[in-house]
């Protein structure tokens, strides 16, 4: 760290090589562009190296990155969608309110008929239906591996809030799946 | 599924259970409802398959974003 912070090139490009896969796999779920997860992958990579000298080391090399990754993705999906932007007052609003809920059993369809490509398509475009609050708690837990806590830890919010945003992103894409799935599970039960 | 009247309340613990982030108690109350509930077990089941779908989207980085990448941050000496 300390050599990182004295603006060590070569230590720097070890940082580089260690955490550009993740940068930019984070910032293409998020935003499904490559030329937008290019763009993140570069600028935070552009602000570390001109914030490293000010890092205290408060939290954790890969959480920092990745917070300055999921704010630069923000700020494209503020420039570009601003529809998909929700604020913490408007997630309150939803408190209480039940999703509607699809009872279709789709789970245990065979995996052939589950993950075709035109699935694939589906639930990357799926996913940016989510509101960026939701979408980025998802991204980080659920498709990038990231415990409750540093998921929490990168977007500054508490581990319950993070669970919430966590049930509903996931209440929500279900539902989304179960709508996708709903005329195939038809079909295969007529059969 | 609001014919139980535990579903909603129940609901609202399937993605904590599903962490393993859900007390030994709230365990068994959720496991019991869900043998007794066959549309809480449908929603059970699908969120967890949901994961499960979105967990394999892997996307690696190419040699040609990693290039541009290195030569954008001034270290292109350091690209292997």
């Amino acid at each position: 760290l300390d050599a990182l912070r004295q603006s060590d090139r070569a230590e720097f490009a070890k940082l580089v090589e260690k955490f550009s896969s993740k940068i930019y796999r984070l910032a293409l779920k998020i935003l499904n562009s490559e030329e937008d997860a290019e763009d993140v992958l570069q600028e935070t990579f552009i602000k570390a190296m001109k914030a490293l000298p000010k890092f205290e080391g408060r939290s954790s090399l890969a959480t920092w990155l990745y917070r300055i990754a999921v704010n630069e993705s923000l700020m494209i999906i503020r420039k570009k969608r601003p529809d998909m932007v929700s604020t913490d007052a408007e997630m309150e609003t939803e408190d209480g309110q039940m999703e509607p809920m699809q009872i279709i059993d789709w789970c245990c369809m065979p995996e052939s008929e589950l993950m075709t490509s035109e699935t694939q398509k589906f639930l990357s475009q799926a996913i940016q239906m989510l509101p960026s609050s939701l979408l980025t708690v998802f991204t980080l837990r659920d498709m990038q591996g990231a415990s409750i806590k540093e998921t929490a830890d990168v977007l500054d919010l508490t581990e319950t809030a993070v669970k919430t945003r966590l049930l509903r992103a996931r209440l929500r894409l279900r539902e989304k799946l179960s709508e996708y799935f709903k005329e195939r599970v038809e079909t295969r039960e007529s059969k | 599924m609001n014919e139980h009247g535990h579903c909603d309340e129940m609901l609202l613990h399937f993605s904590d259970y599903i962490d393993e982030e859900l007390g030994p108690e709230l365990c068994k109350v959720l496991e019991s409802h869900l043998q007794e509930c066959k549309n809480c077990t449908v929603v059970f089941n699908t969120m967890k398959r949901t994961i499960e779908l979105y967990k394999p989207l892997e996307n690696e980085l190419s040699n040609d974003v990693r290039q541009r990448l290195y030569k954008k941050l001034d270290l292109a000496d350091f690209y292997k």
